[in-house]
């Protein structure tokens, strides 16, 4: 890789700037009206680079990443497959890319006909009757979901309900979103097979219960074989489920949320239906509902009526949790899935599903047959599964981030560690669909000499990474020692 | 099959190094009643040049229009080399830098990012983004509760000229947790939050003061005079601001005597195409004193192994993948892309760009509003100084003459009804450095037609 680059205001001179970017100054009276007292008295200290710098400084920041288009990225729980370029291309035809938020429905027919198809077959792929498609993260997805199940308690008059049942291996996002909403967090423990502890589950419920949040297939990789007897005792103790679709590129075609019970969950589009992931968003957190959810919905949302379309607003779901974007979410994210979906069509969708789970299982015996151990060896793994370095790190005193820095280092960006937090030790593996039986072999092979290192130099795998633009980075002295904008004077 | 790269004698070797017979025994833990999902409701595949045909009819069916439309989104110059860095798969395709050496592109992009937005709001400390203004906005809110600790009350005032989606966000993402927000009445006059509305909270417990500026209807508050009297009482203050306006305007780390304690705002005009709504992205500032109160990730410069300089994540303690329920906020995948839009945005323009972008807006917006109210009609709504927009009163009901209009393919403004209708027919016009004397013509004259026609009628 490039080694490092300078930070962008250390290119900065005075009076340099990419003048042909720039409107015309139209004078400082036209600025007269302005009282003195509220203007600007010191020009905000921004880099004056030409347009050539910026560009070159900005490609090679571009190359100091690791990226899907670049490297295999089994970021386990993030689904990190391929995002076709069609999707990001017809999302940027320039109308769509012009179009006001507060534009009229006479003028964003064509863009709201993307959005009602989008949410019908998010529908059909989930089994849910009403879909939302605002809010803007799968985090902010479990926000929506959430206060929809405290505002349907409230709504019959079951004020007590304030308890989210999670699964302790549950993704954090579940427990700080139950806060969020006011709720409190009672965690259950899964049992050595990784499926819910059912006779937790039954001691966790009551009167209390507003709901349970799942994630299934689970973060464990594997697929929660409880499921129907989950549903049944938090809809006998008058809670209801929610669905983390985190995971729901594992079952796409082949088991609906909405059969298994779940009441109402977020989807991922970024994950399942591959919009870019962007370097940490924007994301796309669509929430689906069954019916007696369907009043509570965030708006707005789109309707048809006849061949127009139009959206639905508070004066249409007087009880909706309300607003959750300033405008429509991350509207252009959501026209990548739609195009996304429209690409892959029913058998595609299908297929995604059933490669996924394929590569998973794949990956997983090999790198069992290479001597990894498995987190739940007995278990099918789902789309993703979890090897446990335990021993690697008790014999050897190489650990699961030895391992995942020396990945860099071999041209493989490193899978999830250290979550799910109750595996010790532990890489949760994700390939995807998009990935080749020949990547899938090449991972094998780096890990294989991982291992082989770890036994003969293990010192070269404690320091890894060795040839990344850094080297292992002081995470204490960055919270000790904030750095967090730059001033000529925090030069080292 | 699409983006699947597996031949069919992949498949059999894998299935044979699996010991399955078929993907299908793959599913064989999924219980059996629960199988059978058909998605009949999903149409059949298309190919990419049928998409892309579909996708063009859709495009052209929403047209282009000349568009007066502001209220949160604004149309501004992009250069085109924002777009086409920020599309290149390194960065389109990356995903949240938690392997911090395989990301210091990402990382060292936001480290960036943050410095910019601290030095235009004249703030201490920038995070990598929130979902949009509005959010930013509610997240303010619950960060100001968690930062002021003197206050019991988590009583949040907020003016009725904070633009009324966000107050609505605000409510939907922070009231489950106890927040209360009360809204301070405005002017009718002046367009401004009245400073005799604050006389009532005298000696009241107040968590927070929001300020936004320019307000919604376009309007400049007194800023210091209300960020003074919070402060005086306790109180924090919440600054929401336009990014482009601060190249002009006073910045909140500047308001009053101490200045404000969070600056949040919409990002969307540094380099974000309108895209219907989104994706755009929030910033949030605040003090350093209240940096661990910050929701969302922070991206700080450390030392390597070696001694040498790089970027990571950090003060992640306050996350809830770690934190989990007692986390700042739920809040996990944000809007890096669009960070990256605009760090490179902001290079471009640097200060004498952003300047001239601030400054022919505003000049653009003077003189729509001098030609519009040059029509029998049509008459300003509030006196006083505006930056780039401003509200215009009719002397009929708003939503038949923007019909009209937009017969005509202009986008005549917003109307207010829905939001402000004690101000009877009013409608929000803005023009940013993207009109030309000849935009303005066009729509003075067909605002006269459209009038008339609707005296007529």
């Amino acid at each position: 890789m490039p080694s490092r680059e300078k930070v962008i205001f250390e290119y900065s001179q005075a009076g340099r700037g990419a003048s042909d970017q720039w409107p015309h100054h139209p004078g400082s009276a036209a600025l007269a009206d302005l009282p003195a007292k509220l203007k600007r008295s010191k020009a905000p200290a921004l880099p004056e680079v030409g347009e050539l710098e910026a560009v070159r400084h900005f490609t090679r920041l571009s190359q100091l990443n690791f990226s899907i288009d670049t490297h295999f990225y089994p970021l386990g729980s993030c689904t990190m497959k391929y995002n076709p370029k069609a999707c990001n291309q017809y999302a940027m035809l320039p109308q769509f890319l012009a179009r006001h938020p507060l534009a009229p429905e006479s003028h964003g027919q064509g863009f709201l006909g993307c959005m009602y198809e989008l949410q019908e077959m998010l529908k059909e792929v989930t089994g849910m009757q009403g879909v939302a498609l605002s809010p803007m993260a799968g985090a902010h997805g479990e926000f929506a979901g959430v206060a929809m199940i405290r505002a349907y308690h409230h709504a019959r008059g079951d004020l007590k309900r304030n308890e989210i049942i999670v699964p302790e291996a549950a993704h954090g996002t579940n427990p700080a979103t139950a806060t969020m909403c006011g709720c409190v967090v009672r965690e259950v423990p899964v049992n050595s097979s990784g499926d819910v502890d059912l006779a937790a589950l039954k001691a966790a419920v009551g009167p209390n219960t507003a709901g349970i949040m799942l994630t299934n297939p689970s973060t464990l990789g594997v697929f929660e074989r409880g499921i129907e007897e989950v549903a049944r005792v938090v809809h006998e103790a008058g809670g209801l489920l929610y669905y983390d679709g985190a995971n729901l590129n594992a079952i796409l075609g082949k088991v609906r949320p909405g059969d298994m019970g779940f009441d109402c969950l977020h989807m991922n589009l970024h994950k399942t239906f591959s919009t870019p992931h962007g370097g940490g968003g924007p994301g796309a957190g669509a929430v689906g509902v069954a019916a007696r959810l369907m009043p509570f919905l965030p708006i707005p949302i789109v309707a048809r009526e006849g061949e127009r379309y139009r959206w639905l607003a508070e004066s249409d779901l007087p009880q909706s949790i309300g607003r959750l974007s300033a405008f429509m979410g991350n509207a252009g994210v959501l026209l990548r899935a739609y195009i996304y979906m429209r690409l892959l069509g029913r058998d595609g969708m299908r297929a995604v599903g059933e490669y996924a789970t394929l590569n998973a299982n794949y990956l997983l015996k090999r790198l069992e047959a290479a001597g990894f151990e498995a987190a739940y060896p007995e278990r099918r793994a789902s789309h993703e599964f979890i090897v446990t370095l335990k021993r690697q790190a008790r014999e050897l005193n190489v650990t699961a981030m030895d391992f995942a820095k020396r990945l860099l280092d071999l041209g493989f960006h490193a899978p999830t560690t250290y979550f799910p937090l109750i595996v010790p030790e532990c890489l949760l593996i994700e390939p995807t669909e998009t990935e080749s039986k020949e990547v899938l072999d090449a991972f094998v092979a780096a890990m294989s000499q991982i291992q082989k290192e770890a036994q003969q130099e293990p010192e070269r795998v404690r320091t890894a990474p060795h040839t990344m633009p850094v080297r292992r980075l002081d995470d204490v002295r960055a919270a000790r020692h904030l750095d967090l904008t730059w001033t000529p004077t925090t030069q080292h | 099959m699409a983006f699947i790269p597996h031949t069919e004698a992949d498949v059999a070797a894998m299935l044979a190094a699996i010991g399955a017979r078929s993907i299908e025994d793959l599913f064989a833990e999924i219980p059996p009643s629960l199988r059978g999902s058909s998605l009949a409701g999903v149409p059949e595949a298309l190919n990419e040049m049928e998409i892309g045909r579909l996708m063009s009819e859709r495009a052209t069916q929403d047209g282009t229009t000349l568009s007066f439309l502001g209220a949160g989104a604004y149309e501004h110059h992009i250069p085109a080399a924002v777009w086409a860095i920020t599309t290149r798969g390194e960065f389109y395709s990356a995903y949240t830098p938690y392997q911090a050496e395989a990301s210091q592109g990402t990382l060292q992009t936001i480290y960036e990012f943050q410095t910019m937005i601290a030095r235009l709001t004249g703030m201490a400390v920038a995070n990598a983004s929130m979902y949009d203004g509005a959010s930013a906005t509610a997240e303010a809110a619950l960060m100001a509760v968690r930062a002021n600790r003197k206050s019991r009350s988590a009583r949040i005032l907020v003016p009725t000229t904070l633009h009324p989606h966000y107050r609505r966000v605000a409510v939907a993402m922070a009231s489950n947790q106890g927040l209360k927000f009360e809204e301070l009445p405005y002017c009718t006059v002046e367009g401004v939050t009245l400073p005799a509305s604050l006389g009532k909270y005298q000696g009241e417990d107040i968590t927070a003061l929001v300020i936004q500026q320019p307000n919604f209807f376009g309007r400049l508050e007194d800023v210091d005079a209300l960020t003074d009297w919070a402060h005086a009482r306790g109180a924090l203050v919440i600054a929401v601001v336009n990014p482009t306006s601060l190249a002009l305007l006073k910045p909140p780390g500047e308001w009053g005597s101490r200045g404000v304690d969070i600056a949040v705002g919409e990002g969307q005009p540094l380099g974000v195409p309108l895209s219907s709504g989104g994706p755009y992205f929030g910033f949030m500032t605040a003090r350093m004193e209240h940096v661990r109160q910050m929701p969302g990730r922070i991206v700080g410069r450390t030392l390597d192994a070696a001694g040498r300089e790089g970027f990571t994540l950090t003060l992640q303690a306050r996350e809830q993948h770690i934190r989990r329920a007692k986390a700042t906020s739920n809040i996990c995948t944000n809007q890096g892309l669009l960070v990256t839009a605009a760090t490179i945005y902001l290079s471009l323009m640097g200060p004498q760009g952003l300047e001239r972008a601030a400054a022919a807006s505003h000049a653009r917006s003077r003189e729509l509003v001098a030609a519009l109210t040059r029509t029998p009609g049509v008459r300003l709504a509030f006196s006083g100084p505006c930056f780039h927009e401003a509200v215009l009163l009719l002397d009929r009901p708003v939503a038949p003459v923007l019909k009209a209009l937009a017969a005509r393919g202009i986008l005549g403004g917003l109307d207010l009804a829905p939001y402000y209708p004690e101000l009877g027919p009013a409608l929000l016009v803005c023009a940013t450095e993207t009109k030309t004397a000849a935009d303005l013509e066009r729509y003075r004259a067909s605002l006269g037609e459209a009038l008339q026609g609707a005296r007529a009628a």
